[in-house]
């Protein structure tokens, strides 16, 4: 409260030299205030519970008695997780498929945007439509598994990096980069040197598109990590389940297998209960710590789709 | 907004490119045409690169799009693995009879449209607001701590996500509970409440998006003509009053778009998250099409069934599209194309 009531006076200071904010205009501020506090917490709790939780002994986390902060401070949770079989392998899977994944489809994705932003490339509205086309009807669920079945792609791990490879919108993103800031003469230049456009793309585009590169990789490396349908349909062997999909068997059908080490069926089931916590923190540690240094990245992902192609 | 200009610029070449080959067509000796095909020849033999590396991409989408558009004809056709899609025989529209009379037909279209509803009518204001609040605190410490948090649920998978709600909502020893039971409150189990469930899914919607949606109408915002601001000042407008008549014109273009988008997925509701929550108590509120579809179609192997059934819901999603769309084009100077 004493923030914003700060805030309001440093804003009066700086607005404010020939008009003053009135007595209307502060309250409303601080109206404000309030609620975006009341929002900041809303959010934030649940995010540091289940962080305290995780770092809280099994039997604080079985009888409720985490609030704010853990209770008993032990690591029983993330070593239950670090010894769990099916959690390790999955995790090993899920890196795999970020990888290829985001590898195959920021090269396809470029392929085909690059292109498509130089007015030179004849026929690139009708193939505009034809992509964003895509975006607005399917044939839906059973016809494409038919076909990705029909590729004999099932069960292997080429069915989580192949069907859904480009995204229409990264399309329209790494278009539009592409047109503003690659502009046609740098080409034609190149192009009277002699310059190939293979080489043109190698030498000059790509060092110039790294921004837009970060964006593409960053947002199909996070959809990649994410995601569990492609895996739950495609997929039938579990060595190959990605960490979602383990995820799904142990937090929502609750099918911790194997290895929780410990005789007493009470204890037991209290570290199944803790270990869900370590879980989640574990499985979104990933995204989560590399995340306050891409937001950058991200908005600009957002604002560059947003502005005028 | 991108997608609008983006789009119409597009269609604008289209349709030149279209009235050049009916000119080409109607006269063969039009100079325009033989230009615009000598100059397609010319741009082909010149960067013949560039239209050898889109064929992968167009591979991709022949295949894994449209493929699946030409295979929907299975919506029309008995399936039968040993003939295959193009070799069973046709039924015509006895699966969209079935699926028009089938007693699920109703709970689906109901359970499908109501959450989306709810899910419109609270997901569409909640970000554009959290965006004005954050719009008055500007250039503060504090925009940005409550920008970067709201932000960050965005990252969570789908997985992870339910499984927190399932956590907190456990009957036994779920948080929420915990407090209810501290207030002399009896536990509920909420997730097993087919009242609750839409509440449950939408605010837990809202709550892992507002922050991520938000970031569309604060750059809209960045984006305000400042004399705006200053007129406004010197008219001595409050507070309030430019939030209404300066900041909110400024995300019209923006909440247009975006509103037409939702309107246009209406049916098209997701299935991961569904899909999770699901269980059978809940069932009677939660079942929608799209898990419907996959529970027929892929665990029931019900294929002929179940396409029909999704492409219904995609015809219906097309459709609805394209109205809102002719109609903000009619009303606004807002569309998608």
């Amino acid at each position: 409260m004493a923030a914003a009531r700060q805030h309001a006076r440093a804003s009066d200071a700086n607005i404010g030299k020939t008009i003053k904010e009135s007595l209307g205009d502060r309250l409303f501020l601080m109206t404000i205030y309030v609620s975006l506090t009341l929002v900041l917490i809303v959010v934030l709790y649940p995010l540091i519970f289940i962080l305290s939780s995780s770092f809280s002994s099994p039997q604080a986390v079985s009888a409720g008695k985490v609030w704010l902060w853990p209770v008993h401070p032990s690591l029983d949770g993330y070593i239950t997780v670090l010894k769990n079989h099916q959690v390790l392998m999955g995790y090993a899977n899920s890196l795999f498929y970020t990888l290829c994944g985001t590898f195959i489809s920021v090269c396809l994705t470029v392929m085909v945007a690059y292109p498509m932003s130089k007015k030179t490339f004849f026929g690139r509205g009708p193939l505009m439509l034809f992509i964003v086309f895509t975006m607005l009807f399917s044939g839906g669920l059973i016809p494409t598994y038919l076909i990705v079945k029909s590729m004999g792609l099932i069960d292997t791990r080429w069915a989580l990096l192949i069907p859904n490879a480009i995204w229409v919108w990264q399309v329209i993103i790494a278009r539009t980069f592409f047109k503003m800031s690659i502009p046609e003469e740098l080409n034609e230049a190149a192009e009277i040197d002699g310059c190939s456009d293979i080489r043109f793309i190698f030498r000059v585009v790509l060092p110039l598109a790294k921004p837009i590169i970060a964006v593409l990789a960053l947002m199909y490396a996070v959809g990649q990590w994410n995601a569990y349908f492609d895996a739950l349909i495609y997929l039938k062997s579990q060595s190959k389940f990605p960490l979602q999909l383990v995820l799904r068997s142990i937090l929502i059908l609750n099918n911790a297998t194997g290895n929780v080490d410990a005789s007493e069926m009470v204890r037991r089931q209290q570290l199944v209960e803790l270990m869900k916590y370590s879980l989640i923190v574990v499985a979104s540690l990933p995204v989560l710590v590399i995340y306050p240094f891409v937001q950058r990245y991200f908005v600009q992902g957002i604002l560059i789709g947003s502005v005028k192609g | 907004m991108g997608l609008a200009e983006m789009e119409s610029s597009e269609s604008w070449e289209g349709i030149t490119l279209n009235t050049a080959l009916s000119t080409v067509k109607s006269r063969t000796t039009s100079r325009q045409g033989s230009k615009l095909r000598t100059a397609a020849k010319r741009s082909i033999r010149r960067h013949w690169q560039l239209y050898l590396l889109v064929l992968p991409p167009i591979a991709f989408f022949i295949i894994f799009k449209y493929m699946p558009m030409a295979n929907a004809v299975l919506a029309f056709k008995d399936y039968n693995v040993l003939q295959g899609i193009w070799g069973s025989p046709w039924v015509g529209t006895k699966y969209f009879a079935l699926f028009f009379s089938n007693p699920a037909f109703e709970v689906l279209i109901k359970n499908t449209l109501y959450i989306s509803f709810y899910q419109l009518a609270v997901g569409f204001p909640v970000p554009i607001l959290l965006a004005l609040a954050l719009n008055e605190v500007n250039g503060s410490r504090f925009k940005k701590t409550v920008q970067m948090v709201t932000y960050a649920p965005y990252f969570i998978s789908t997985v992870v996500m339910v499984s927190v709600i399932m956590l907190f909502l456990s009957p036994r020893l779920g948080i929420v509970n915990t407090l209810a039971n501290a207030l002399g409150f009896e536990s509920i189990n909420y997730l097993g409440e087919p009242g609750l469930f839409r509440s449950i899914y939408v605010f837990s919607e809202v709550w892992q998006t507002m922050g991520y949606s938000a970031v569309i109408y604060l750059a809209a915002l960045a984006g305000t003509d400042p004399s705006l601001y200053e007129a406004a000042k010197v008219d001595g407008a409050s507070r309030f009053q430019k939030i209404v008549n300066v900041d909110l014109p400024g995300l019209m273009p923006a909440a247009t778009i975006i509103l037409i988008l939702s309107v246009g997925n209406i049916m098209a509701i997701g299935f991961e998250k569904m899909y999770l929550m699901q269980n059978p108590l809940n069932l009677s509120t939660s079942e929608i099409i799209s898990t419907y579809v996959y529970k027929i179609g892929l665990l029931n192997a019900n294929y002929s069934f179940a396409t029909a059934v999704g492409l219904f819901n995609s015809a219906i999603n097309l459709i609805l599209l394209m109205l809102v769309n002719a109609f903000a084009r009619r009303v606004s100077d807002n569309s998608l194309w």
